[in-house]
């Protein structure tokens, strides 16, 4: 065997080497060495952010393991978005990793999330049904202890459990649609599937079927209704960096995965079948995300369902099927991560000093915690799309996509999105009414938040204010994707 | 050119009004004036720098001798289509040169000036980051390389003008001032953007270089499209010289400048008769070679420029604040810059018109800044806007009094100070365009040396008030103050001297400027004349003043009422469109919009409120709904595609 094509996966090695030696850290130095682990877990992985930021080589070509691995430019910028995410969140995890309770297991912790985040990274990079089902229970399975993480309160177990039923439950569907699409095409690659099943063009019921439950295996993740029932309860008990790390890096790249099997695998049946599949779920998951947003008043659940509505906005990226639409989806995450982040930072923050997490609590928060007021604002305004933060940016160019794709069914799609803006906006601005304008006898007092949460704020909202106005990251992206040939067979 | 000098021109006022908009409370006054003054300053050689570098640096010169239009940077900020691209950059040619170094010096005095006469202010880190932030604007504003990024930045000055009107936002007639100002130029700004619109449409692009480099092609891709009677070309002209005009005050919208004046009075040497005013002249300048192909947008321009000149110098005779006779001196002179331009044409004396406005707009920054800055010394003395509870100032304060003689003489146009060589190159553009501009023009530079020896006389000479009942006897103003006037006052005697028709003109070839002693001599005699008429009438009390006021009673009180165009605009807004046009909207947005509105929250709060047994709480039927939702999925496009 040539050991040197082990080279391509120069991120997984990188992630591999942070692994390793937090693992190391924690398994065999002094107790007393132990308490910097947080910390040197951040910095570390930090180092490895800027690395395969900065690294030219990361970004090359590569295919392993006779093409059941691949990477590209494209991947790699993916993997990076990722990284910047899961930097935040490390770091944002800092001061509830040192709390009391956590010091036994924190170790577990970081390692857990890193093992987690390298099977996202198979995820994206699979090119066999083999590789990919590999990835996603490594993404999944951890999580289920992640979440279970607060193990003394009853609702973190109660979510476990709930999250681990479905996960399986939702592995064992898709494992029912791949043995389908075997059936089919008689091979696990994602190349050899799309030429096995589109020879003759036909479209048999097995295959739709096939397809209905691969969308919904992965659906689960990405939480699309009616997939998404887990959603709430899981995020409401997990701890709340456990929900931020779910609701931003494990949708983000599922997303991107999602989107490389569509095209790649059953790219050949967009109109005939999947684009109908995608278009009623992204409308319902878009729109019941939304009506259930509106009525919660525990912050955490209003951000589940927030994230439910967001996911199916991703998916105009998907149902494009062009470069735009998956530099915008590769954006939209982006932009989201650090959206998304800066809400549960926030929250986060005002979790661990005070313990309060319900919308009513947050009633005159300006007053006391004027900062924190604001960056949560921007982390609403961001979310909701209004300009000139990021996330208006995002939604625009992820409606670009969708409208560049050009049938009057997308341009109908597009339109639906927008009402649900409208919606979205109202319960956006309830929080930001909560903080501002409604009064309250007795507000959430004036803290001192830990370094940890404030750095992570910091770089979330730097993120929302700038990468909008700053336009070439961008750029960058719809370059890289126009460069690459994802969509070269289709057209 | 490196980009890094450029550059950090237009970050260093930005990062200035970070830094004092965020950290400013932080600081002590002392503190934050100083940041932002040496921001100013260092900002201030770095354009001179640029400026020289530009002018005498030899680089910047193509063989013919032509000075060259060089983009020093251009980054593709947002791509809507492969040719509609809003680019963010800089380009360096004479006249954002030539800006640089006007707003520079004249935003580095006021700073200065500002530490002086701010003192003590509550708000005074807030003021100096409004100044910051209006300094960046505005040097974005001249170093646009396409006319969207000139729009943005158009808007941000606004903005900043709006803030800084309002300083003093606790009183009331300040807070009615900076909303009123904002109203009006943005409504002409939406003439500016539908021009922008309309030009871009059809030549398929916002960048200068390439529209004036070829203004024949921008005529040739309307395809001689015709609207109302007028080409679309045309149309999309004057609608940006709309935009132009509501920021260069001029008639029917300079309602705003004069009410501005309720802002500090440095921000009123700043912003509203040095730097952004004359945003309006820059505009037609930068965009000259295409006005030129429409003939029809020049004569526009002239008229308008004609008519406020005359307008605003008969109203400045009447007033009696100082800086509203200040205001309407400084609508009257922007106005004879945009005659300039008006009046200019490549075959009449190659073109001086333009190289005359941009000359006129050098000089009279520089003197009207300083009158400006020598109005607020004397308000910071007296505690009065009024001339009538000035006069005899002369003795309590001589560096005020020569500095502000000097800008006098310098607008009056009298030898050698910097006005009289601006304005003798505008009159002699006037002249060889026809003979009606130019003893128009002649007529309005001669009433501008009367109503300012009127001011003059008012303030310092005319009686001598017992100023015993005055906390203090009014006095000279601290350094801070008075250097300012002194260097204003010394660039008022010599920027005349300066070549500028090697510098300026419009096609960027070297001109050289000749007196036209005929014209030079007449108009030096009308401004004689009108101080000589102002000295007999104002230099001592007495009553011959009122008794002409008597004569022409009616032109008089109208004048004195600005010609009733403040009444006017109400009287359209309150009748005419609140009644017949904002009532009926109204009512359908009250009635229709919110109506729809608020069936649309009860359709989504019903929805909601209907839907929520879906999430039980219990994983037996989340599993279920998760298997039927699957099923469903592909039950139904099975069943689709078998129909």
């Amino acid at each position: 065997m040539d050991y040197s094509q082990f080279l391509g996966m120069k991120q997984e090695i990188g992630l591999l080497v942070v692994f390793l030696l937090v693992f190391f850290y924690d398994t065999f130095l002094s107790k007393k060495a132990q308490n910097g682990l947080a910390t040197v877990t951040c910095g570390l992985f930090g180092l490895f952010t800027a690395y395969t930021l900065l690294c030219p080589s990361v970004m090359a070509d590569a295919t392993t393991f006779g093409g059941m691995y691949a990477t590209s430019p494209v991947i790699a910028t993916i993997k990076n978005i990722l990284n910047i995410g899961v930097f935040i969140v490390l770091v944002q995890s800092v001061k509830w990793a040192n709390s009391e309770s956590q010091t036994m297991r924190r170790g577990e912790f970081y390692e857990l999330l890193l093992v987690t985040l390298f099977g996202m990274y198979l995820m994206i990079s699979a090119r066999h049904f083999l590789l990919f089902v590999i990835g996603l229970e490594a993404a999944s399975l951890p999580l289920a202890a992640m979440v279970a993480f607060d193990k003394n309160r009853y609702e973190s177990r109660e979510a476990a459990i709930k999250y681990i039923l479905t996960a399986v439950f939702s592995s064992a569907v898709f494992m029912m649609g791949l043995s389908f699409v075997y059936g089919l095409s008689g091979s696990l690659y994602f190349n050899e599937i799309a030429s096995a099943i589109s020879v003759n063009g036909e479209v048999n019921v097995l295959l739709v079927l096939a397809i209905a439950f691969v969308i919904a295996g992965v659906g689960f993740k990405l939480s699309l209704v009616p997939f998404h029932l887990w959603t709430a309860d899981v995020y409401q008990g997990a701890p709340t960096n456990v929900t931020s790390y779910l609701s931003v890096i494990s949708k983000g790249a599922t997303a991107f995965a999602f989107l490389v099997i569509m095209v790649q695998v059953f790219g050949a049946f967009y109109s005939q079948v999947w684009e109908w599949m995608l278009y009623a779920l992204i409308i319902l998951t878009i729109t019941i995300g939304n009506l259930f947003a509106i009525r919660q008043r525990n912050m955490k659940r209003f951000l589940a369902f927030s994230s439910v509505s967001q996911a199916g906005y991703i998916m105009l990226g998907v149902i494009a099927l062009n470069a735009t639409g998956m530099a915008s989806l590769m954006y939209y995450v982006l932009v989201y991560i650090f959206s998304n982040l800066a809400a549960f930072g926030v929250l986060g923050a005002i979790e661990n000093n005070t313990g309060k997490v319900s919308m009513d609590d947050y009633n005159g928060l300006y007053k006391t915690n004027p900062r924190l007021s604001l960056a949560m604002m921007l982390a609403m305004f961001s979310l909701a799309g209004i300009p000139p933060f990021a996330g208006f940016f995002s939604k625009f160019f992820i409606f670009t996509g969708a409208l560049e794709q050009g049938s009057i069914a997308i341009y109908m799609l597009v339109l639906i999105a927008l009402i649900n803006t409208i919606i979205s906006l109202y319960y956006y601005l309830l929080v930001v009414k909560a903080m501002f304008i409604n009064d309250n006898e007795t507000p959430i007092a004036t803290f001192k938040s830990h370094w940890s949460e404030r750095l992570g704020l910091w770089i979330s909202v730097g993120g929302i204010l700038l990468l909008g106005i700053v336009s070439c990251a961008y750029n960058y992206i719809l370059e890289l994707t126009q460069s690459s040939n994802m969509f070269a067979g289709l057209l | 050119m490196d980009q890094t000098i450029p550059l950090l021109i237009l970050a260093l006022p930005l990062c200035m009004f970070l830094v004092l908009g965020l950290a400013g409370h932080k600081m002590s006054h002392k503190m934050a004036g100083i940041l932002g003054t040496l921001g100013m300053g260092t900002a201030l050689v770095l354009a001179y720098t640029t400026a020289f570098t530009y002018f005498f640096g030899g680089n910047f010169v193509d063989e013919a001798g032509n000075r060259l239009q060089h983009i020093v940077f251009n980054y593709d900020w947002l791509a809507f289509t492969e040719n509609l691209i809003i680019r963010l950059g800089f380009l360096l040619d004479p006249i954002s040169a030539m800006m640089l170094v006007v707003i520079t010096t004249i935003s580095f005095m006021v700073h200065l000036y500002s530490l002086g006469y701010m003192h003590g202010e509550k708000g005074f880190q807030r003021y100096y980051a409004f100044l910051s932030l209006f300094s960046f604007s505005m040097l974005g504003l001249v170093v646009a390389t396409n006319i969207f990024q000139m729009y943005i930045f158009w808007e941000l000055v606004g903005a900043s003008s709006f803030l800084l009107i309002g300083f003093y936002y606790t009183k009331p007639s300040a807070v009615s001032a900076s909303k009123k100002a904002f109203i009006v130029t943005r409504f002409a700004d939406l003439g500016f953007l539908i021009g922008i619109l309309i030009l871009s449409f059809y030549s398929n692009t916002f960048d200068f270089v390439t529209m004036t480099q070829a203004p024949g092609n921008v005529l040739a891709s309307t395809g001689g499209a015709v609207f109302m009677g007028g080409s679309v070309l045309t149309w999309a002209l004057v609608l940006i010289f709309m935009g132009g005009m509501g920021k260069s005050a001029m008639m029917p919208l300079h309602i705003w400048l004069p009410d501005a004046m309720e802002g500090p009075t440095p921000v009123s040497a700043l912003i509203h008769a040095a730097t952004m005013v004359v945003a309006g002249v820059f505009l037609v300048a930068r965009m000259f070679p295409v006005y030129l192909v429409e003939e029809v947008a020049l004569e526009i321009v002239t008229w308008v420029g004609a008519l406020t000149a005359l307008y605003a110098a008969i109203v400045a005779c009447t007033q009696v604040d100082i800086k509203r006779v200040l205001a309407f001196s400084t609508i009257s002179q922007i106005a004879f810059m945009v005659v300039s331009l008006g009046v200019a044409r490549p075959e009449l004396h190659e073109g001086v018109g333009y190289m005359a406005s941009m000359f006129h707009l050098f000089t009279h920054a520089m003197f009207k800044a300083l009158l400006f800055l020598g109005a607020g010394a004397l308000i910071h003395a007296v505690h009065s806007n009024d001339f009538t509870s000035m006069g005899g100032l002369r003795k309590h304060m001589p560096i005020t009094h020569i500095t502000f003689l000097i800008g006098c003489l310098a607008i009056a146009g009298i030898y050698p100070f910097a006005g009289f060589f601006s304005k003798d190159e505008i009159l002699v553009a006037a002249y060889s365009n026809s003979m009606m501009w130019g003893i128009w023009m002649t007529a309005v530079a001669g009433l501008t040396a009367f109503y300012m020896f009127r001011l003059y006389y008012r303030i310092f000479w005319w009686n001598n008030p017992d100023y015993s009942k005055h906390h203090h006897t009014p006095h000279d103003a601290p350094w801070t103050m008075t250097l300012p006037l002194i260097i204003l006052a010394a660039v008022s005697c010599v920027a005349g001297f300066i070549p500028f028709g090697e510098l300026v003109t419009w096609n960027r070839e070297a001109y050289e400027i000749h007196l036209n002693y005929p014209i030079a001599i007449t108009s030096v005699v009308v401004a004689l004349c009108a101080i000589g008429l102002a000295t007999i009438m104002y230099r001592k009390e007495n009553s011959l003043p009122d008794k002409v006021a008597d004569k022409v009673k009616g032109l008089w009180t109208a004048a004195y009422h600005r010609f009733y165009f403040d009444e006017l605009y109400l009287f359209i807004t309150h009748k005419i469109i609140f009644n017949l046009v904002s009532r009926p909207i109204a009512w359908f947005d009250r009635q229709i919009i919110d109506g729809t509105m608020d069936m649309f929250a009860e359709v989504t709060n019903k929805a909601s409120e209907a839907i929520k047994g879906l999430q039980s709480g219990r994983v037996q039927s989340y599993v279920l709904v998760y298997l039927l939702g699957a099923l469903l999925v592909g039950v139904v496009t099975v069943i689709c595609m078998v129909l």
